[in-house]
């Protein structure tokens, strides 16, 4: 039927044009290549992690020398791995974390000591064992370093030193810093330190109380500016707010660069958190609710208004047949 | 004076009929409006795009109420008011992101309609300008909201496009200041974008709209043979019930009610996108707020832009103006430039059919290499060739139909 080849038509020329300036534009725009012009593929590893990115960044660097201490690094994390911890020793060990780790919201060396209520839940084992064993590579920023020891973080290594002592503290981590946990509570304990989430009141010391007297907001809204000070002291630049950020980035990026930020981002100082699959989808969550609240809201109304226009067109279809039956 | 009927109910038929020819006027729009009977689908394209300018008109109401035209404030009235405090605030803006986009492809649809079967030629040249005068004025209503929800494309984008005023080497600074009552884009451009948006260019549709109805009234629409038709002749044959005969059908109901049927299936699609597919109208990028002194890594117009923009691209600074202002004009000229004698479908006028497909596709190709990184040198080289292209399609148009036959039609 005529009518149908030249709906072909137009469907095909609109759908080529669609291909070639979304998903076509979009990849030749976003792709990554070496040195020799290849393409860097980037790809989610689960949310697991064992240094593969790191290595291969190293590797495309062309330093032998980051390579192997790359490659060593992560060997050892397996060997504590795959060690069996001791939980009760492993308190004892925690208690050194609590000096810092105290949830009392004040910044120490550049930034808020994150709350470890939930670590066990929200982080990944081998990413905690990295961390303990040296906090700057674990998290890929070694590269702002000199020395990774001077990480806000980097006295770890002189204070917790043995494996064994890695395996205990892990070991007590994932077993009682666990329990049930909230988007929110996530995002706070994972993300809050540095990023702000306006449309969610949310700021770098936390979530903000409503308060009677303008006296005390102001005074409260002097303390957020003062932690993010310090925070652009230490990260060179203060971290973007997140309130947006669902929709401002494919969730392939999201979901790439949370686990690894230099994916993405090559050279930036924002550190790896080290999220599972669990942590990552309730961050996800509480983003998607600050970000794009109507998501429930549109996929439950989508079928109805379609639903409408399909029987509006049978209707209109029955109609014109009607009113075309004896024209021919 | 006339004569008034005093017995006439008010606001009856008769009543109606006497004070604004009420009768008359259905006669003229409606029944008795002829409308060629041999027309396929792409002939409801017209009411397509009046339904969705109205979509647009009424979703932009809605939003309008919510927005807020100041720098500060504009970006979180967009993402934070309407998407997440305002009562199906989301859905309003979704139908009017998608609404923007999709109307172009719809334009372009009808425009190239018009191209192919030859709907420009004697007589029909001012339906041609008026429907050009929407074109324009549709552009400058799409750049002019793309600026309000103050996002980083908003703002690199007005920074791009008000800075081609510069001229060039003419180095026209004052001109670009004075289009944005500042030296960048900041809080009094973005008020007059708005006032632009919500009131003047508007207006301005809405009159071409009817300038553009009214310039097809006497010329009637084409057909799919370009058939030169006898409407009166037309018209008695249907008025004396002799429908299979009648090469015409009246505008209200036969014509209308397979536009509304075709609008129902465009509907479908439309609220599809809505709901389930409405990024590609709105980038990503854009939901970063304007920020001075960040620039995007790419900053490209949206997709309907994009083969002019790719014209301006590949060429040097003033070369790329100049060729960029050609391809901006070179539609309107088309009725005066196609010189051949048929008004006929491109497939009965040898090689004009050729040029119509190369042109399309030659646009196509325009658009994919304007949002393509121009720094991957095959893209770039591309770019130049389908530019240099479309710039020489005007003057092969005017030679390969000074040579077009004249086509017989048989009565």
């Amino acid at each position: 039927m005529r009518e149908l080849k030249i709906f072909a038509i137009v469907a095909f020329f609109s759908l080529l044009t669609y291909y070639l300036v979304e998903p076509y534009a979009h990849h030749a725009m976003h792709m990554k290549v070496d040195k020799d012009g290849n393409e860097i593929k980037i790809e989610s590893h689960g949310f697991t992690y064992d240094g593969t990115d790191d290595i291969a960044e190293a590797k495309r660097k062309g330093d032998d020398a980051l390579v192997a201490k790359k490659e060593a690094f992560w060997s050892d994390v397996v060997v504590v791995s795959s060690m069996t911890g001791d939980t009760v020793a492993g308190e004892a060990v925690f208690a050194n974390c609590l000096g810092c780790h105290s949830g009392a919201n004040i910044n120490m060396g550049g930034v808020v000591p994150p709350n470890l209520d939930h670590a066990g839940a929200i982080y990944d084992k081998n990413y905690l064992i990295a961390l303990i064993k040296d906090p700057a590579m674990a998290s890929n920023v070694d590269h702002k370093y000199a020395d990774t020891s001077m990480h806000p973080m980097g006295s770890i290594k002189f204070t917790v030193t043995d494996n064994q002592q890695i395996a205990d503290v892990v070991a007590y981590i994932l077993e009682k810093k666990v329990g049930e946990v909230t988007a929110k509570e996530v995002f706070t304990e994972a993300c809050v330190r540095c990023h702000a989430v306006r449309y969610a009141k949310m700021t770098q010391i936390g979530e903000t109380p409503k308060f009677k007297h303008r006296k005390d907001a102001l005074a409260h809204e002097i303390k957020v500016i003062e932690e993010q000070d310090r925070i652009k002291a230490y990260m060179g630049n203060l971290p973007p707010d997140l309130s947006m950020m669902i929709r401002a980035r494919s969730s392939h990026f999201l979901e790439t660069f949370v686990e690894n930020p230099q994916s993405g981002l090559p050279g930036t100082s924002m550190p790896r958190v080290g999220l599972n699959q669990e942590g990552y989808e309730k961050v996800k969550e509480y983003l998607t609710e600050a970000g794009d609240p109507s998501k429930k809201a549109r996929e439950e109304l989508g079928p109805w208004v379609i639903g409408f226009f399909v029987i509006f067109t049978i209707l209109a279809f029955l109609w014109k047949k009607s009113m075309w039956r004896d024209l021919h | 004076m006339a004569h008034f009927d005093e017995n006439a109910k008010p606001f009856s038929n008769k009543w109606l009929d006497e004070r604004i020819g009420l009768n008359t006027l259905k006669r003229v729009l409606n029944t008795e409006y002829w409308i060629p009977k041999d027309i396929n689908f792409l002939w409801a394209m017209g009411m397509v795009l009046a339904a969705t300018f109205g979509i647009l008109v009424i979703s932009g109401i809605f939003l309008l109420m919510y927005y807020k035209p100041d720098a500060d404030l504009a970006f979180d009235s967009v993402n934070y008011t309407i998407m997440s405090e305002v009562g199906f605030g989301w859905l309003w803006r979704h139908v009017h992101g998608v609404g923007a986009s999709i109307v172009f492809l719809i334009i372009y649809i009808h425009m190239f309609t018009g191209i192919y079967y030859g709907s420009y030629k004697r007589g029909r040249e001012l339906i041609w300008l008026s429907g050009m005068g929407l074109f324009v004025a549709f552009s400058a209503e799409a750049f002019s909201g793309y600026m309000l929800p103050w996002g980083q494309m908003s703002y690199w984008a007005g920074m791009v496009i008000t800075n081609l005023f510069s001229g060039g080497s003419l180095e026209a600074y004052g001109l670009v200041e004075w289009i944005r009552g500042d030296y960048v884009p900041g809080d009094a451009y973005l008020t007059r974008f708005f006032m632009l948006h919500v009131l003047l260019i508007p207006l301005a549709i809405i009159g071409l709209i009817v300038l553009h109805f009214g310039t097809l009234r006497l010329p009637h629409v084409n057909n799919q043979e370009g058939a030169e038709i006898d409407f009166d002749e037309a018209a008695s044959l249907w008025k004396a019930g002799k429908r299979k005969e009648s090469k015409v059908i009246p505008f209200s109901p036969v014509f209308l009610s397979k536009d509304i049927f075709v609008m129902g299936v465009y509907f479908i699609l439309f609220f599809y996108l809505v709901f389930y597919h409405f990024d590609f109208a709105m980038d990503p990028v854009n939901f970063d707020p304007a920020n001075g002194l960040k620039t995007p890594a790419h900053i490209y117009p949206e997709w309907y832009f994009l083969w002019s923009y790719e014209i301006l691209r590949p060429f040097s600074k003033d070369v790329g103006l100049i060729a960029f202002g050609i391809a901006q004009a070179a539609f309107v000229f088309l009725p005066f430039i196609d010189r051949s004698p048929n008004v006929a479908p491109a497939h009965k006028r040898g090689l004009f059919q050729i040029w119509f497909w190369v042109l399309l596709i030659d646009m196509i190709v325009l658009t994919a290499m304007g949002k393509l990184p121009p720094t991957d040198p095959t893209f770039a080289f591309i770019g130049l060739v389908s530019a240099i292209l479309f710039l020489c399609m005007g003057p092969i148009l005017v030679v390969i139909t000074m040579f077009e036959k004249k086509i017989e039609k048989g009565a």
